[in-house]
């Protein structure tokens, strides 16, 4: 009974995504109030309908109801609890409702607490983001629903892949949802805008939260997803350029490109249509991404299994959505007039740097992760893209952009003062240079890129920090006066402060863990040991082990530094029976400084399994743990940007911001 | 604002576009990366025979001049898709008639040699490969891999991984039926 209710609602929440896609637009248009609030009613029954629906869908994970195909194909009645819950999103068909919960859910916070947006704008964004449920809506139910019974059913499940069954990747998907979709909010108000014909810095006010909020989560699920890759699959790496991962990376950059640009927007009344494009093409962006998991297009690791004809309804969707899009855009853009004139060196200046380098980087990733399809296309010519296309292009991309983003905040808007900011940075390059030096005498050895990155990280640290000191006058003032002066900044001033710091920290993680990263695969035998990297690593043997719905060989690995036993690793490797596949579970002391990380894979052969001899992995990987510190510092400083009073409180009215010298900068 | 530049996203979104439909045409597999080396000539190499076995070694000379195209199967004792797959290669040899020639990667000549003992032995020629070293030049990504030589020394088409099941023995007989080493009706 639960999987019909949950079709049931999922109907009724098509039939309201209709309607909303209708009356509020219309209503707008001839100025009838009641019919632009009804997008209020119908956006929270949207979310409260799909809500259901996945409440039944994973009621009947829950319970192993495998009369549902889609429970049946991917959980298993011993799999963990925490698992069977995560399964309800680990399929095509669940995932998609996970993702059509989220659009609902972006809608109704809309009508809920954007009390402070004019009722014409709010029904139109309201309006736009149900053409897009009603897309997705139909996509499910006329071709993945996910509440398909089959008869008879089977006595017991498929599982799902063990590979996914992992607390990092059980959270992994909804907050890259969040992220991916939360975009389509931001989606919604660009295209009313342009329906309205009218961008201004109250318009880039209301779509701030939004943005922001949809970037932290955007940026937590990418965190998450390396961090599960890091530490599951056995390898020892964070990235790959998997195609995969590059499509939910874009919509990272191109947001990020969004994000700065939406402040001269607010700030000073101009890029406004390239605010837009930008709005509209991050969505469009993570559609893609939908895409191209979805429709078998490329090769990856990551798929979800796939049928053209699915591929083909989407493709028709991302042709409606960014098409329709980019067709109003091309009309109506032209005829906004641009706001606020600037100066080569300005704050203008340097936010339009970030953007056209941000965006660069963008169509890079793009063209690499798509380019083999264009190859094939072209020439019929099979070829795939790798790491070494995207290392030798973006990354020399984004240095640049490190080098400005230490100057970008010193810079006022309208008109920058360049020998003051440079007399202000002068020290700030001096130290950073003399800690390069520093660390270059410590760590010899490793590629010109590498050092030339911890130069900028450090640059970039130094003057982010530099920049917060001289706002608050630290060292200028008493430091009682200093504090205060802290309390007062506006919070969106330390998100910034926060998050270009996260960045430099992360860069430290980043260039550590891959140019200095030691890498060990050996033969093992109980008794080996192993050195490496100053610790060493005596190889105890391995046991067989029972886990709830897998066996495991668990090595035992006692590490020594200098003589002194400092801990044991137990790497395992699983097999998962009714999954008929294994996962490795690799062994991790983590330090700041660095990480010991162990791997085992299955005996080298026959004879060595006898004499219990196992292939060992073994790395030791410097500061990688940065990471997902910095990770950490861009979703804290994106909370506390969100947290600011100015976006909390009502916005002012349609008048344009008095841009000043002590305005916060984010 | 220009408005030709207005419509420069939409129409890269058309291009986009295009090509995406193309890609979705349900024949085209993206994860079939064909070989480098596919109507190529074969590399140039010379193995030794694999130590206690009878069987002669294998070198370029080998694989051209040949009345048929010749099979050269890659194999390791350490493989275990390699047990597999030996049974599909044996029946190809003794009952279809296929020249087969074996490159036994990366493995050591004693646990060759009792493997092939074990198995029994299809191969009418095998290089012992012990460092890798042609294996590299053949640019294969892993054992079993399979590869239809033709008479003249061009390499025809490639496998990857054990030809086992069904489809895969379908696809391989497809190949060597049109590289004219088995006649169209042993389909």
């Amino acid at each position: 009974m639960t999987p019909e209710i949950g079709h049931f609602a999922l109907a009724l929440a098509f039939a309201l995504a209709l309607i909303q896609s209708i009356i509020p637009i219309v209503g707008a248009n001839r100025g009838k109030l009641l019919w632009m609030h009804s997008a209020r009613a119908t956006s929270i029954g949207q979310l409260v309908l799909v809500g259901i629906a996945f409440g039944a869908l994973m009621r009947s994970f829950v319970t192993s109801d495998f009369t549902v195909v889609n429970v049946a194909s991917n959980s298993h009645s011993l799999k963990p609890m925490l698992y069977k819950i995560a399964g309800t999103w680990g399929s095509h068909e669940g995932s998609l409702l996970l993702w059509v919960l989220i659009l609902t859910l972006f809608g109704a916070a809309v009508s809920l607490f954007g009390s402070n947006i004019p009722d014409s704008l709010k029904a139109r964004t309201l309006a736009v983001q149900a053409w897009i449920s009603t897309g997705f809506l139909s996509f499910m139910l006329f071709t993945s629903n996910p509440f398909t019974r089959v008869f008879p059913p089977p006595a017991d499940g498929n599982d799902l892949n063990p590979l996914l069954q992992d607390v990092g990747l059980a959270l992994h998907p909804p907050f890259l949802y969040l992220g991916y979709v939360g975009f389509s909010i931001v989606f919604s108000f660009a295209v009313a805008a342009l329906l309205e014909g009218k961008v201004d810095a109250a318009w880039a006010r209301w779509v701030r939260p939004w943005t922001l909020t949809a970037w932290m989560c955007l940026t937590a699920g990418i965190v998450l997803g390396s961090w599960w890759a890091y530490y599951e699959l056995g390898w020892g790496g964070w990235w790959f350029w998997d195609p995969v991962e590059n499509v939910s990376f874009m919509p990272w950059l191109l947001g990020t490109a969004l994000l700065h640009s939406a402040i001269v927007t607010e700030k000073r009344d101009a890029f406004k249509s390239w605010t837009i494009l930008l709005a509209i093409l991050t969505f469009s962006l993570s559609l893609l991404g939908t895409f191209v998991v979805r429709s078998g297009l490329l090769t990856s690791v990551h798929a979800f299994a796939v049928d053209p004809e699915r591929g083909l309804y989407i493709l028709f969707l991302l042709a409606l959505s960014i098409g329709g899009s980019l067709a109003l855009y091309a009309w109506r853009a032209p005829m906004m007039e641009s706001g606020g004139i600037f100066k080569p060196i300005s704050r203008e200046a340097g936010l339009l740097i970030n953007n056209l380098i941000l965006v660069a980087a963008t169509g890079t990733v793009l063209f690499g992760t798509l380019y083999p399809l264009f190859l094939e296309a072209v020439t019929g010519e099979k070829i795939s893209v790798g790491a070494p296309f995207f290392n030798a292009s973006f990354i020399p991309m984004m240095l640049p952009l490190v080098l400005f983003m230490g100057v970008g905040p010193f810079l006022s808007w309208k008109r920058a003062d360049l020998a003051g900011v440079l007399q202000r940075v002068r020290y700030v390059a001096l130290a950073s240079v003399i800690a390069f030096l520093v660390i270059w005498y410590l760590q010899e050895g490793g590629p010109l890129l590498a050092h030339l990155s911890i130069l900028l990280a450090i640059w970039l640290l130094f003057a982010t920090l530099r920049e917060w000191a001289m706002r608050i006058r630290l060292f200028d003032v008493p430091f009682s006066e200093a504090l205060r002066r802290a309390r007062n900044l506006p919070r969106a001033s330390h998100g910034m402060t926060l998050a270009h710091a996260g960045l430099a920290v992360a860069m430290f993680g980043f260039i550590g863990s891959s140019a200095w990263k030691v890498e060990e695969v050996v033969f093992v035998a109980p008794g080996s040991t192993i050195e490496i990297a100053g610790f060493e690593v005596i190889f105890e043997g391995v046991e067989r082990v029972r886990g709830p719905n897998y066996f495991a060989d668990r090595g035992t690995l006692d590490v020594f530094r200098n003589g002194e036993n400092i801990t044991t690793l137990f790497p395992e490797r699983r097999y998962y029976p009714i999954a008929e596949s294994s996962t490795t579970e690799s062994a991790i002391r983590s330090t700041l400084a660095g990480d010991l990380y162990a791997s085992i894979a299955e005996p080298a052969s026959k004879d060595a399994e006898l004499s219990g001899a196992w292939t060992l992995r073994i790395l030791y990987e410097p500061f990688v743990n940065f990471i997902w510190l910095g990770s950490t510092f861009l979703i804290l400083g994106g909370a506390l940007s969100l947290s600011d009073r100015r976006l909390r409180v009502g916005a002012p009215k349609r008048t344009r911001a008095i841009p000043s010298r002590t305005a916060p900068a984010e | 604002m220009n408005r030709t530049l207005a419509f420069l996203p939409l129409l890269i979104a058309v291009v986009f576009g295009g090509f995406f439909l193309w890609g979705l045409n349900p024949d085209r597999d993206p994860n079939e990366v064909p070989s480098v080396l596919i109507s190529q000539p074969a590399p140039e190499f010379g193995l030794e025979p694999i130590v206690g076995v009878d069987t002669p070694g294998l070198s370029r000379s080998d694989l051209v001049g040949t009345e048929t195209a010749v099979v050269v199967n890659v194999f390791a004792s350490w493989c275990v898709p390699c047990r597999a797959e030996h049974a599909v290669l044996t029946s190809l040899a003794e009952r279809d008639g296929i020249r087969l020639f074996g490159i036994n990667y990366k493995d050591k000549p004693d646990d060759a040699a009792r493997w092939l003992a074990e198995l029994g032995n299809p191969y009418a020629r095998i290089g012992s490969d012990v460092s890798g070293r042609v294996g590299i030049e053949w640019g294969i990504s892993g054992v079993p891999e399979t590869f239809i030589v033709g008479t003249d020394g061009t390499v025809l088409y490639r496998y990857v991984g054990p030809v086992v099941g069904e489809v895969a023995v379908g696809k391989f007989r497809e190949a060597l039926v049109q590289a004219g080493a088995l006649p169209r009706e042993d389909l």
